[in-house]
């Protein structure tokens, strides 16, 4: 079931984005002037195909990438003039599995917090550790465990100075189901904990099932940003199919509309409809199909998931 | 200043060292002591005096400078180019730490290192060739300005190089050949006046004439020279490391 936690609009921004553009050297455009606010203590998805930009956005935030123009603020600090107390705020979990490979998980962590500029904190790195179930493999090196631990250590290294703001690059990528589902539940006891999360994520279901708010990025431009469940409603389509007792050769002329169509073998009438409609129009329909004489044996509907519009965002920016 | 994260690499970088103990301390220490074997105690009880000291205590100033350069580099380089190389370069770039920190955090384990291995090789030498140190406090300080200047040149090393062929490139085509040809096994007043010449381009000559002007009171370059050369390319390191860190020179994209 989605998680809601709603973050009110008014809520002050945590990271403000103006203006952001990045060119690289070879003279491939990865941002195009975005602009974006992330409100303090919301889990904000954003989605994008491969290249749309989204490393490109966190690596600026970060201090990876250096921005060619525009300016951000990370929990009210400008990232290049305060660069210290910008950083000190963030935690960021990359897309690939980049580990200290000869180094024990309790070695890489403590690293990570001083690197941070925080004073020792065993109990806090030992809560984390738990946490995230890494608290038996502390002593262990980072090569000798699995793909889905070594992501949990790159989560507890982000963690490890107690940020204010999370970024997590495609965080559940090449992990199993389960685990997928351990992580989902530890982003929102970070959120509740006061955390703000960014997430880019392949898994459309990842951000349906998460975000609080969705960004759609393509070709380096922001095209969109919604509440989810405003999204939801307002681009969302729900479909009802009928499934008929006897093929039809066409749809009868009486009947015939741009909402309903019929499958190549004649057997399935879609009718599709607006979501926020207060008046579908289902009744009217089964009624004139039994009115013409049309018999059906099963009624399924379905609705479209934020998959469906992210797709279709995508397709119509290009 | 963010003292944690100095303490953090530092720690990081000696701990790494310590792990690694036979490759990093045992083996150069068997190697150089293998120079003083066969240079000092073999060939070097044949062969006459350099300077009015004997050819075995000749070359333990140079020995020292020669493994003192190639550890400080290799040290630096290494420390620096595996979290390139493996990725983890991303946290050091998104931390709150400036490049001083940075550098120091680095260049300081690695310089640590390097000084003790001077130091044992120094323990070790005694084994096989007698040697006195006239000027011990300048001793001292010769050892550590080439160490910290030397690691800071490795760590430009590892921050340019974008392969392990490249990392091993500078110290073994550049910096060997450099220090054999800078005095180590000779003194530069053996050679022909425009070699002399020639030879006193060589930064390295500087180093290994201060070192042995710090062992046996003499010295091919005054001594005045060694230390302002050495601390001019100190110096011109510190500012290279500046620039790289401010361009993001292949750091950042």
């Amino acid at each position: 079931m989605p998680y809601a936690c709603a973050v009110p609009p008014d809520a002050p921004p945590i990271v403000t984005i103006r203006g952001l553009s990045k060119t690289y050297a070879s003279g491939f455009q990865a941002l195009k002037s975005v602009d974006l606010t992330i409100r303090r203590g919301e889990i904000f998805a954003l989605l994008g195909p491969n290249g749309a930009g989204k490393t490109t956005l966190i690596g600026i935030v970060c201090g990876i990438v250096k921005p060619t123009a525009g300016t951000v603020t990370a929990d009210g600090h400008d990232i290049v003039r305060d660069f210290r107390a910008a950083r000190a705020a963030i935690g960021l979990v990359p897309q690939e599995l980049s580990t200290d490979a000869f180094e024990t998980v309790w070695s890489t962590v403590t690293f990570s917090r001083g690197l941070f500029g925080k004073p020792a904190n065993p109990a806090y790195l030992e809560s984390v550790l738990r946490a995230l179930s890494l608290w038996d493999k502390k002593n262990a090196k980072i090569m000798t465990l699995s793909g889905g631990m070594k992501r949990r250590v790159l989560i507890a290294k982000a963690l490890s100075h107690e940020p204010t703001i999370l970024f997590l690059d495609e965080p559940t990528a090449g992990v199993d189901v389960e685990l997928r589902h351990d992580m989902w539940m530890m982003v929102r006891d970070l959120r509740a904990r006061g955390v703000t999360i960014i997430l880019t994520t392949h898994y459309i279901e990842e951000a349906q099932e998460m975000a609080d708010r969705v960004g759609v990025i393509t070709k380096g431009e922001l095209i969109l940003v919604e509440d989810k469940d405003v999204l939801m409603r307002k681009l969302g389509k729900r479909q009802l199919a009928v499934v008929l007792q006897h093929p039809l050769a066409a749809i009868p002329e009486a009947l015939a509309s741009p909402a309903l169509a019929l499958s190549e073998d004649g057997t399935v009438l879609t009718y599709t409809f607006d979501v926020q409609s207060d008046d579908p129009g289902i009744a009217p329909l089964l009624a004139q199909l039994g009115a013409h004489g049309i018999a059906f044996r099963d009624l399924r509907s379905s609705e479209s998931s934020l998959e469906d519009i992210f797709v279709t965002l995508v397709k119509e920016s290009r | 200043m963010n003292v944690h994260a100095i303490r953090a690499i530092y720690r990081f970088e000696m701990a790494r060292t310590f792990r690694t103990v036979v490759q990093s301390i045992a083996s150069p220490v068997l190697s150089t002591s293998l120079y003083f074997v066969v240079f000092g105690s073999a060939i070097g009880s044949r062969m006459g005096t350099v300077g009015g000291v004997s050819y075995g205590s000749f070359i333990i100033p140079g020995l020292v400078m020669l493994s003192l350069l190639g550890e400080s580099i290799s040290n630096a380089s290494f420390g620096i180019y595996l979290p390139k190389w493996s990725g983890t370069i991303y946290e050091l770039l998104s931390a709150p730490v400036s490049f001083v920190e940075v550098v120091i955090g680095y260049v300081g384990a690695a310089a640590t290192k390097s000084i003790m291995l001077g130091t044992l090789i120094l323990v070790t030498a005694r084994v096989f060739v007698p040697y006195e140190i006239v000027h011990p406090v300048w001793m001292v300080t010769f050892l550590v300005l080439t160490a910290v200047t030397f690691s800071m040149f490795g760590f430009i090393i590892g921050l340019w190089a974008d392969s392990f062929q490249k990392l091993q490139t500078i110290p073994l085509m550049v910096v060997t050949p450099l220090t054999f040809l800078g005095g180590a096994f000779y003194s530069i007043n053996m050679l022909p006046p425009f070699w002399q010449t020639v030879t006193l381009f060589n930064p390295v000559v500087y180093l290994i004439s201060g070192m042995r002007w710090a062992f046996y009171g003499t010295s091919d370059v005054n001594v005045v020279t060694s230390v302002a050369m050495t601390g001019g390319f100190l110096v011109a390191c510190l500012v290279a490391i500046a620039v790289i860190f401010r361009t993001g020179y292949k750091l950042k994209s």
